[in-house]
């Protein structure tokens, strides 16, 4: 579904993906790891052109995404780990405000979606509420419950939950769990070890810029092929 | 020392009705010069070279020269180019539009920069045109932020405007002046237009407090 070809990104001189090859399916859950300043942020960024003035190819459905426009973010979710909720909207106006904006969706219909999401997030009781009475784990899965509501294909996760409390990280891991059994194509971003092997198809190790592995997690976590694996998975798990 | 208040009392009403003009004025330039330095900000933070251009050098002109020679001209050189004789009030409200708007895009700037980029980027991802994205998710969040910058300013432009008595709008000051020539006492009626002054920038600073206090209550924060 999504056909990543000789990706590269600088920042000025810094190159910071250095020639990425890689290929999503559709209905794959891809969990992109490795050290801090790799490049995975940027890389999951450039997916939905939140980075441009990149050199190769990225093509959804055979179809490059720069020539995409409005489709390309219709058919890309993303979930960022700092949330990112519209402060000065309830809970409700969050998860309705793209839908009607950008998909021109009816009020009534709009409404009706943001009420099942929340109920699949297990955030029925706080539609009407602002973002900061919400807990950290509370915030992500509405941001995750906005991201579902313009019915993306794919889903990028950047370190949902690396910015919350250890309680906090169980429910929105849950709910990602659910997301997985629904069937969706997920890309994710994370230090969390024991998801990524449960949840996992595919893992892809990123270090300095570059894809350094691509196997599956029974593989990649019993017998990591790089001394740079090695090395970080001593160091995390 | 000779201070004769009795002979101001019929001038009383006279110079109050001023205040009246003076808010007038103040309340009508702060509003055009809000939706103008909005606008301008939006080209300082746009994409468009000519128009960031064009609001820089607005700005740093408005803000580089005095605001009596915008205004004189304004009000005597306009006239003569164009032939359209505006009067005084006019002349004062247009060139303190046109200056506030300058003060007010920076500080507008200012707010727009202070709202976390995570909101622009959670917008852009989620397909947000452009424009929605400014007027509904960073603006809203930038004016909260800038409020208190903006009642400052609110009491600038009262305090400055008394320079419009210059070209002969009749607001305080120069009601006070002309009571002040008639009755060849000028200490008298200049001393009531100072307090009616330092009332008014007390009101609006009280004001001022009272919506900031409100808003940082408020829901969100
Ligand atoms: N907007 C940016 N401007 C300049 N440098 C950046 C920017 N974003 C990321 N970088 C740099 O790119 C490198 C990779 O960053 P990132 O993709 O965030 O890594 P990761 O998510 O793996 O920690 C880092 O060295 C970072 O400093
Ligand atoms: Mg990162």
């Amino acid at each position: 579904m999504i056909t990543v070809k000789g990706l590269r990104k600088s920042f000025g001189r810094n190159e910071v993906l250095k020639g990425i090859t890689t290929t999503i399916n559709k209905g794959e859950v891809i969990a992109v790891i490795g050290p801090s300043g790799s490049g995975k942020s940027t890389f999951l960024r450039c997916l939905n052109r939140l980075e441009t003035r990149i050199e190769g190819s990225i093509m959804i459905e055979g179809t490059g995404i720069e020539q995409m426009e409005g489709q390309l973010r219709k058919k890309v979710g993303m979930v960022f780990q700092h949330f990112n909720l519209f402060p000065h909207f309830t809970v409700l106006e969050n998860i309705t405000f793209a839908p009607g904006q950008v998909l021109k969706t009816e009020k009534t219909e709009s409404l009706n979606d943001a009420f099942e999401l929340l109920k699949s997030v297990g955030l029925s009781d706080k539609a009407n509420d602002y973002p900061a009475k919400l807990s950290g784990g509370q915030k992500q899965r509405v941001a995750i419950a906005r991201a579902l509501a313009m019915k993306p294909e794919v889903m990028l996760f950047d370190e949902p939950t690396s910015a919350l409390d250890p309680e906090m990280v169980k429910e929105v891991l849950q709910v990602m769990k659910n997301l997985v059994k629904s069937g969706m194509t997920m890309v994710i971003v994370t230090h969390e070890m024991a998801f990524a092997k449960e949840v996992a198809d595919r893992v892809l190790f990123m270090d300095d810029g570059k894809l350094v592995e691509d196997e599956t997690p029974d593989v990649f976590f019993k017998d990591p092929k790089t001394e740079r694996a090695q090395a970080f998975l001593e160091k995390v798990i | 020392m000779n201070l004769d208040f009795a002979q101001l009392v019929p001038s009383i009403p006279y110079i109050l009705y001023g205040i009246w003009v003076t808010l007038q004025f103040v309340a009508v330039s702060l509003v055009l010069g809000f939706f103008g330095g909005t606008v301008l900000s939006l080209f300082k933070i746009g994409k468009i070279t000519i128009l960031r251009w064009f609001a820089d050098a607005y700005t740093s002109i408005f803000r580089g020269t005095p605001l009596i020679l915008q205004m004189l001209i304004i009000y005597y050189a306009v006239p003569q180019l164009t032939g359209v004789d505006m009067g005084a009030f006019t002349a004062g409200v247009l060139t303190f539009a046109l200056n506030s708007a300058a003060y007010i895009s920076e500080i507008i700037r200012a707010g727009i920069n202070a709202v976390d980029k995570g909101q622009k980027e959670a917008a852009m991802a989620l397909g947000v045109s452009y424009q929605s994205m400014m007027l509904k998710i960073i603006l809203p969040q930038a004016l909260k932020n800038i409020l208190p910058a903006l009642m400052n300013e609110f009491i600038t432009l009262t305090k400055e405007s008394a320079i419009v008595s210059v070209i002969g709008a009749l607001d305080v000051m120069r009601r006070a002046q002309i009571v002040g020539a008639s009755n060849y006492r000028f200490f008298e009626p200049l001393l009531l237009a100072g307090l009616i002054y330092y009332l008014l920038v007390m009101l609006l600073t009280l004001a001022g407090r009272v919506v900031e206090r409100r808003l940082a209550k408020s829901d969100y924060c």
